[in-house]
């Protein structure tokens, strides 16, 4: 039961680290942006390639795998999605489906379309118990690195320079620029930081979640669930919303393995007509 | 106003609604081609009867977003639904003759889609898009979970289809199931025709134009969406039993994520909003995909996406204005 508890929250960390770029993207620029799974699976590629072909310590891959798709991030952030976003939510969806199809096809071609696995190091692997609940090696690794990330997040956005242009961004582009907060330049950041972490996700979460040339569409629906029901305002609420859906998953899956996958979606129906505007986000509509 | 001039403008609105509706000279040539292709290429039969049930699919998502501005990202939902319910009428002989199964599939979807508009319709664009892509990933669930009923992952197989009309009997070639579902697709276009030019249809304009402004004029925005929504849903449900009947086998992915997303390449490779994006496009996309599987069959979809991502990029607006501009062409001296 408790270990359920443990692989659920190791799971929903996962999840909030993969998914709160997107939050990030949305709350920020009202941007539909479906393509963010594909920055994640980048992540993970890249440690496989790096650990797998070139013999680097999975410890020192993970870094790699922020970069990588960060720099990645920022490049087409600065190309090809800032014209994007002032137009219609039509085009933004057509705009990143393609995108999405683009890295689907291009990672088969590239590394295959069977499933890829990462060499973890041997020390992380199986599980020890603590008061009768197995915890697993890999699993409480993946809860420390994200819990420190999502502090240092809270940190970060709550506390710094850059959170507070952040949050005036977020608030009223207009008002900041006036202010002479270079938005774009904020956004641009943002979005890279955001896609640094979907891809340390993904090299995280290729152990658990599986990694192949399909994972941005497989996840695309969680990123979702996790944004709309945390809301967009703050770190706290995707945070929230992330543990409360790993949890769910997990635990769904583990007692009712007939209804696992029904479960997250109704879920998520259930609270989008609930609460349109997300579980933990303040009453004010953007 | 005086009761005259009341009359008058009256006649005004009643001859620039008729003016619009009236059949073009680009239209006729469209309709020709189309039956031309039953009786000069008898070859391709097979994938013109695709191109038909896709052209019939996005047609439905056209009325959608072209006509009343909702995104919907799991619109196969009602395809699949359709699919699995003309499907399931065939297989246990519910109803033996096809054309009659479909009108009664048409009916069913259209009652799903009655029930899920009151779901979809609440909220944001980005709320619409989760609330369809959920609702569809769902069905899909439920078909693959109840095997017993629909053969889960190996499909609904043992679909025998009776003679159309008691009369025509489906024939390997497709040749039966293309005159078949032209057909369809014809009778339903006309209907999508006659609604898009009433008054109707104009106001679901006026809703997408602003619906603010559109309530503020006294178009009741809600029930109007409730009703495109769920005719489009019984459009969807005849393209997928139309696809059942004349392949008579289903399988999931009449549900997938990619059969709702290649539908927005369909759309946009022949433009939203016109009737007409959805049919060209389906002929466009079906010649290209053969096209490409044939060069690279497990890479197609690169292209899909790259085409997407180009057509963003220069803008849908700007195409459309060239297409129209196209058409002005086309169609001078018509007015």
């Amino acid at each position: 039961m408790l270990t359920i508890l443990f692989d659920g929250i190791a799971y929903g960390m996962l999840l909030f680290i993969l998914a709160c770029g997107l939050s990030v993207t949305l709350g920020l620029m009202n941007f539909i942006n479906l393509a963010h799974g594909a920055f994640a699976m980048a992540g993970g590629y890249v440690a496989v390639v790096v650990v797998n072909k070139l013999g680097v310590p999975f410890y020192a891959a993970l870094p790699i795998a922020f970069l990588a798709p960060a720099l990645l991030g920022a490049l087409l952030e600065r190309t090809i999605y800032r014209p994007v976003y002032a137009r219609s939510h039509l085009d933004q969806v057509l705009f990143t489906i393609g995108l999405v199809f683009m890295s689907v096809a291009a990672i088969d071609y590239v590394a295959g379309s069977q499933q890829v696995f990462i060499q973890i190091p041997p020390s992380l692997e199986g599980r020890f118990e603590v008061f009768g609940i197995g915890i697993g090696r890999y699993r409480l690794l993946i809860i420390v690195v994200c819990g420190l990330l999502a502090a240092g997040l809270q940190y970060g956005l709550a506390n710094t320079r850059f959170g507070s242009r952040l949050r005036a961004a977020v608030d009223d582009p207009r008002t900041a620029s006036g202010m002479g907060i270079n938005v774009n330049a904020v956004f641009g950041v943002t979005f890279a930081l955001g896609s640094g972490l979907a891809g340390l996700g993904g090299a995280l979460g290729a152990e658990i979640l599986g990694l192949d040339p399909q994972f941005p569409l497989k996840f695309m629906i969680y990123f979702l669930i996790v944004v709309a029901m945390g809301g967009t305002s703050s770190v706290t609420g995707p945070f929230l919303a992330a543990i409360l859906l790993g949890i769910g998953d997990v635990a769904g899956k583990y007692y009712m393995p007939k209804l696992g996958a029904f479960v997250i979606y109704t879920i998520m129906i259930v609270v989008l007509l609930w609460r349109p505007q997300g579980l933990f986000s303040r009453t004010t509509s953007r | 106003m005086s009761g005259a001039a009341m009359q008058d403008l009256t006649a005004q609105v009643a001859y620039h609604l008729a003016r619009r509706a009236r059949w073009r000279g680009l239209e006729y040539v469209f309709w020709a081609a189309a039956l031309a292709s039953v009786f000069f290429l008898p070859a391709k039969h097979l994938i013109l009867n695709e191109i038909a049930i896709l052209a019939l699919f996005a047609l439905s998502l056209d009325l959608l977003i072209g006509y009343a501005g909702i995104i919907s990202l799991g619109h196969a939902a009602y395809f699949g639904f359709g699919a699995y319910a003309a499907g399931l009428i065939a297989k246990h002989g519910l109803i033996g003759e096809p054309v009659l199964a479909l009108l009664v599939t048409g009916l069913v979807v259209a009652l799903l889609g009655f029930i899920t508009s009151f779901l979809v319709l609440r909220g944001s664009d980005l709320t619409r898009i989760m609330i369809t892509l959920g609702f569809s990933l769902i069905l899909r669930e439920v078909a693959n979970r109840f095997a017993g009923l629909t053969g889960g992952a190996d499909g609904l197989q043992g679909v025998t289809m009776a003679p159309l009309l008691g009369q025509f009997t489906f024939d390997i070639g497709g040749h039966v199931a293309y005159m078949y579902s032209l057909t369809v697709l014809f009778v339903m276009f006309l209907v999508a025709r006659r609604i898009v030019y009433s008054p109707f249809g104009l106001s679901l304009r006026a809703v997408q134009g602003n619906a603010l402004r559109a309530a503020a004029i006294g178009i009741g925005v809600n029930w109007r969406l409730v009703a495109i929504y769920t005719i489009a849903a019984a459009y969807a449900g005849i393209a997928g039993a139309l696809l059942t009947q004349s392949t008579q086998f289903c399988s999931l992915d009449v549900f997938s994520f990619e059969r709702s997303a290649d539908l927005f390449v369909v759309l946009v490779l022949g433009g939203v909003g016109y009737l007409y994006g959805g049919l060209v496009g389906a002929v466009l996309f079906k010649i290209t995909q053969d096209w490409l599987a044939g060069l690279t069959p497990q890479y197609w979809q690169f292209w899909v996406g790259l085409t997407l991502v180009i057509i963003v990029l220069v803008g849908t607006e700007r195409l459309s204005g060239w297409l129209r501009a196209i058409r002005r062409l086309a169609f001078k001296g018509q007015g």
